[in-house]
Order: C-alpha cells, then structure tokens, then sequence
C-alpha cells in the first residue's frame, strides 16, 4: 500500500495558425482551397453584418433582446463548415453564421430575436438544432444524438457550441462523462469569450485551461485561437475526422471574445473595462483573416468591396422577408404542441379563438 | 370487482375485469393470436411490455442506471440485456440529466427511447430537460422534429423505502405542457399502456406504483395489447357516489366501495384515471352526472394535486349536478414521513370509506 504518483496524461495542444497582425505560420497553414477560404470569410461578414442589424433593429423595437456574436465570428463560422449535411450542429445562441451556412434563412435569426417560434424551424433536410436558451442543456441532445449515431452504426458526427460559463453547468459534465464512456463522434467547440454576462472566465473555474477538463473525461482537449478561423477550422476538421474515424470525442476550446454586450439588455461598462475591449478589438478575426486572404491574392480592393455590397444586400433582403412575415396567427400556439392534440387542447383552443374573435384579434395583430 | 389483493382472491380478480372494449388486441403472429393469458405481476407485466416493443419495433432503445447487467433494481427489465445486447439495453452513468438529455437527442436522431429514472425522487435532476426541452422539442420546432419517448419511473409509498423514495409529485408532469403522464394501476393496464406509451408520437411520463410492483398477479394476454392514452377507465359501476383515483390508490378506493357497497347499501361508481394529464374529462363528468356525490382520491400532496384539477372541471362543468360538496382524500401538504409514519400516513380504505359515508350523508 504505497503512497506514490499516478501518472496521466496532461498536457493538452494549443493552436495558433494565423496572428492578431494576419501573420500565418506557414508551416501550419492548410492551405485550403481558395473557395471554402472564401465562404469562411463570407460567412463571417454575413455574421458581423446580421450581427450588427440586429442590435439597430433591438434599439428600433423591430426585434426583442438580442445576443450579438461580434468578435466570435472565426470560432463558429470556421468549424461549422467541416460538417457534412448528415452530420448534425447543435447550436448554443450566439452562432448565426453556423444557422445561415447549413441552410436556415438568413431571416430565421430574426425571427427568434424577433418573438417568432418560426424562428426554431429547421428547413427540410437541415439536421440541426434550433437556438438554445437554457445555458448548456443543449449540451447532453448532442451527445445523444451522437450516441444515436453510435447505436445505428452510422459513420457521422455532431458538433456542438457552447461557452465559458456553460462548462460550469452540471449537463457539462455530465454529457462530457458519457461522451467519454460511450467513446462518442461528438465534437464540443466552447467558445470561451472571457465573459458569462458579468462573471469573468477565472470566476467559472479554477482550472487553467477549459480544453483540460477532457483529460478528466478521457478525451482529447485542444485549445485554439478562436480569432484565427484557420487553427478553428484545422481543430475541427481533425476532431471530427477522429470522431467519424471511431476515435471518440474531442473537446475544443477556442479562446475568444464577446466584443459586443451579453445580450442588448446589458452594459458591460458596468463589470469590463474600455482597456481590455480595446486590447481584443486589436485581435478581431475579420481584418487578419481579410490580410490573409489579400497577401495570399484571393481578396483585393474591389472583390473586397464586391463582397461587402453582396452581404449587405443579403442582410437587407433577409430584414425585408422578416418584415414581411410577421403576421402571425397567434391561434397556432396550440397545433404544434402534442403530434397527436389530446382533445383538451382541441377544447382550449376554441375557447382560445372565441376570444381573439370577440377581441377582434386576428393576423397582425 | 376490479383490484384485489392477490391474498384475498386472486382468481375471482380476472373475471370482470378488465372491462370489455378497453383494449386494442394485436395478434403478434407467434401465437397466432390465441387468447392466451398468463398470471403476471405489474414488474413481470411491464418486462413483457419492455420485451414486446424491442422485438417489434428496431428503433427501441432502453436506457437507464442498472437497467442491463443488474436488471433494473426492481427487475423491471430482467433479461433483456440478454436478449437485446448492450446497444438497445444500456447501462449508464449515474447521471439522470444526461439520461434524459442524451435519450432527447436519440429521440431527435429518430430512435425510440425508453428511459428509466430509478426512482421518481431523483427525477428533478433531469427536471430541466423534461420542461425545457422534451416537453418542447415537437412545439418549437413547429412539428419538425417529433419527441416519442418515454420516461419510466417508480412513485409512491408503501415499500417502506428510504428517504426520497416514497413521493408522488405527478402533478409537477402534469402542470407541463406538452407532456403526457399515465399511471397504471394493474399489471394488464400496465403493460398496455406502455405498449401504448412508446408507440405514442409525443413524450410520456410513466408513473409506475412501486407499491403495486409485486403485490398482486393478474391474467395478461399473450398476444401484444394496447390501451389509448387520455382515456379513464369506469372499473365499477355505481349510481349514489363516483370515487376517483388512480395507480395505486385504487385498491384502497375499489376496498372502500366494496364495503360500503357491503355494509351501507349505497352503490359506488369507481374511476380508475389511468392518464392523469391529459385528463378524461368525459368519463369523469358523465359519471358525476348520474351519482351526483364525488370523492376523489390521490397520494400527492393535496395542493394544485391531480384532485385539484378534477374538482375544478366537475365545478366548471356540472356544478349543477352536485348533490354535495366534493371530499378530497388525499395525501397532507407536508413532506412525506421517514417509513415508520407512512402507512398511518397513505390514504387506506377506512379514510376513504369514511370521506364516502360524509359525503353520501349530506343533505
């Protein structure tokens, strides 16, 4: 009976492909084909330009509270494009670049933000999940899917966004445990933006690193530069290859940050200071990943200024159809809540429309 | 006579119940749709149930603490891991939040998952999944993606159980839209009904009484039998008085109608509710309509209860049939006591009788 070391494994890898200056390191760089480089940063602006919308729209009462993702664009756009349609994307609430490259419409965000259940429907043939609220519980669907996967013996995976402050839930670690029994094709991106609303990422937990946690669960960790959408999307492309390979889980941490408010019904002021926004503003994803593209001359002046006026228009086609879509039948709350309406509901629901009649609301009400 | 005690007459039981016309018989094709019957406990019962719906449909999967090597701690699932192997029978980590959230994600990928919280009283860890997202996948989603599973759970008192293993909080289910809660009371409507449950497109509670898992025996078919769900089964007739109540409380109530039946004369209709959410309000206000006198019996907590809810329709519906105020006999808002208070503190047939002698005495 010796008191004596256990040996584990602990170290985990960090990963930085291109700089805050748009430095690459070529020895690193996967030079990727110049058309998914260009969708990336595509995606990326549509993000930043939906992004920035919405917080106009909020401030106009044209939607409600709004989760912006500014600053975050490398760290979900760059790992949402490794997945193939079959496999499935479980999304947190801050990835509309993620929604808008698997095929939700553009409007789909603002119609969430905006007050509309329409906004949690995925097209057809879209295996996604919708936007979850709830901190992290969106976690333990995508192991289960994942675990389905297992079960039926098919060869996809699931990639699943969460954040600093969601490694502190319970579902957390709980799905991160099973994950790790059941050697799962799951992919779990954080991305660790500093902040969860007002509590500092030292103030979640003590461990060093989030990407460390997967020694504990018996998976690989890897923490990535989360601005740098070349070491997410090596980071991901690995991880999911593995897991399509049979070789289990992966937890990938990518640090990041919240550049914009919590939510627009907060003020950071209150628990940041201008200092360190302006430190991170410095690292923004979009102009080094713009430097990366102009140096390797897949980007210049004009295709630049081409793509810019092209997601402008998209935004502002996408506001357009949201606009146009919000007469809604408030009478609907009832159809979609049971496959099979027990005949209480059926009951409710008259009485539910009776009401909207002699109070002379319909559509557009 | 509906329920009785396998002590008293266990053969008698089979006779007259269940009522004709209340199940959905399927030949299974093995026995060629023979009316077979075997005497089965509900734990024997709902294992058959268990076995039927994993050989019948492929995408049925059960999953659980100790479900597999172990059984089930109440052998609910014996001998189904042997069957089925570890990929449709799994054990998992201890963990209910996950239990629940990964069987949601199974469900999302179309599997059919049957998950089993070991007992009720640990089921709040996976609360939240339940109300923010199995109760609301189909909904917000707009019917895209359908939620048919089951979650299975022991409830009640009775076993002389540690803390934490005795409550019955159905109502939290039932306070929950989009959810379905059903509590069988026998072991024939037991295996119906989850035969029903997990062919049912929309989410299910299970509510199993524990204190009925071994307490009487009763003939099963063979062959596959379904019974529907958000339908109430009258398993006596009666014209002074309608008791209703449901899992195992029903063998108190049919008890205490049989006496007063014996010894007072007076005739009770007795309402087992089998789905307490959604409720049968039909069965309920027919049945009030003709006795006029209504009792209704739970083991839950008395406020917002099951009762609660069932009063409140009768008033809402037939206040004008009422011939007397309408008793509740019902389980007190307190925790429910260590087990050397809980048979003094469940509801028996002398409670029940006597609550039925008040209200029949009113004039």
């Amino acid at each position: 009976m010796p008191r004596k070391k256990i040996k584990i494994k602990s170290t985990i890898e960090y990963l930085s492909i291109l700089d805050g200056k748009g430095k690459v390191d070529e020895s690193l760089d996967p030079k990727l084909d110049s058309e998914l480089l260009l969708h990336i940063y595509r995606l990326m602006l549509i993000a930043r330009r939906l992004d920035e919308r919405c917080i106009n729209m909020q401030r106009q009462g044209r939607i409600g509270t709004y989760g912006p993702c500014r600053g975050q664009e490398a760290a979900h756009c760059a790992a949402t494009v490794v997945m193939e349609p079959e496999d499935w994307v479980v999304h947190a609430f801050r990835e509309p670049g993620s929604f808008y490259h698997r095929g939700w419409p553009l409007e789909t965000v603002l119609k969430f933000w905006g007050g509309y259940e329409e906004g949690c429907e995925p097209p057809e043939g879209v295996n996604d999940t919708p936007i979850a609220v709830p901190i992290t519980s969106q976690v333990p669907h995508a192991m289960g899917i994942a675990w389905a996967m297992k079960c039926k013996g098919e060869n996809h995976a699931v990639l699943c966004y969460c954040g600093d402050g969601g490694t502190s839930e319970g579902d957390f670690h709980e799905a991160m445990n099973f994950a790790g029994v059941y050697k799962l094709p799951l992919v779990t991106l954080i991305q660790n933006n500093q902040w969860a609303i007002s509590i500092p990422r030292e103030r979640q937990t003590a461990s060093e690193t989030i990407a460390q946690k997967a020694i504990a669960y018996g998976f690989e960790g890897i923490q990535v530069d989360g601005n740098d959408p070349l070491s997410v999307y090596v980071a991901t492309k690995e991880a999911v290859d593995k897991a399509k390979a049979g070789g289990g889980p992966t937890l990938i941490e990518a640090i990041t940050y919240r550049l914009g408010v919590h939510t627009t019904a907060d003020d950071p002021k209150k628990y940041r200071s201008d200092k360190e926004v302006a430190k991170w503003e410095k690292l923004d994803p979009i102009p080094r990943f713009q430097k990366y593209l102009v140096d390797r001359k897949m980007l210049d002046k004009a295709s630049i200024e081409d793509i810019e006026k092209g997601v402008l228009v998209e935004v502002a086609a996408a506001v357009e159809r949201y606009e146009a879509c919000r007469d809604v039948d408030p009478l609907d709350c009832f159809d979609y809540m049971f496959a099979d309406m027990p005949q209480e509901l059926v009951e409710q629901r008259s009485e539910f429309a009776a009401c909207l009649e002699r109070e002379g609301i319909g559509l557009g009400h | 006579m509906s329920i009785i005690p396998a002590t008293r007459q266990p053969e008698s039981n089979t006779k007259s119940y269940p009522p004709s016309g209340s199940f959905d018989t399927v030949a299974d094709g093995q026995d060629g749709g023979t009316s077979s019957m075997t005497m089965l406990t509900m734990v024997a019962a709902l294992n058959r149930a268990l076995d039927d719906a994993l050989k019948n449909d492929d995408s049925v999967v059960l999953l659980g603490q100790d479900i597999g090597v172990d059984e089930g701690v109440f052998r609910v699932t014996a001998d189904l891991l042997a069957r089925y192997g570890d990929k449709r029978v799994i054990d998992t980590p201890l963990a209910e939040g996950a239990i629940i959230g990964g069987a949601i994600g199974m469900a999302l990928y179309g599997l059919k998952p049957v998950a089993e919280m070991q007992f009720s009283g640990f089921a709040y860890q996976a609360f939240h999944q339940v109300e923010q997202h199995m109760s609301r996948f189909h909904n917000r989603t707009r019917g895209r993606y359908g939620m048919s599973m089951v979650i299975r759970m022991p409830y009640g008192g009775g076993i002389r159980a540690v803390e934490h293993h005795s409550e019955s909080r159905e109502a939290y289910y039932a306070h929950t839209p989009g959810l379905l809660t059903v509590i069988p009371s026998t072991p024939r409507n037991a295996r119906a009904l989850l035969l029903e449950s997990i062919r049912h497109p929309d989410p299910v509670i299970f509510y199993e009484p524990k204190q009925l898992y071994r307490a009487f025996k009763e003939q099963v078919p063979d062959e596959l039998e379904y019974m529907p769900l958000g339908k109430a089964q009258v398993v006596r007739e009666g014209s002074d008085l309608t008791i209703i109540s449901y899992g195992a409380m029903m063998r108190p109530a049919i008890e205490a109608a049989q006496d007063i039946a014996e010894l007072d004369g007076a005739s009770i209709e007795v309402i087992d509710l089998l789905t307490v959410s959604p409720l049968d309000t039909e069965t309920i206000i027919e049945s009030v309509e003709k006795t006029g006198r209504v009792v209704v019996v739970h083991e839950g907590p008395r406020t917002c209860g099951i009762g609660s809810e069932v009063v409140a329709r009768i008033v809402e519906r037939s206040l004008e049939y009422l011939e007397a105020p309408i008793r509740r006999i019902t389980g007190y808002d307190v925790q429910f006591p260590y087990f050397a208070r809980e048979r003094a503190f469940l509801p028996n047939a002398e409670r029940i009788a006597h609550g039925v002698r008040e209200v029949l005495a009113f004039e």
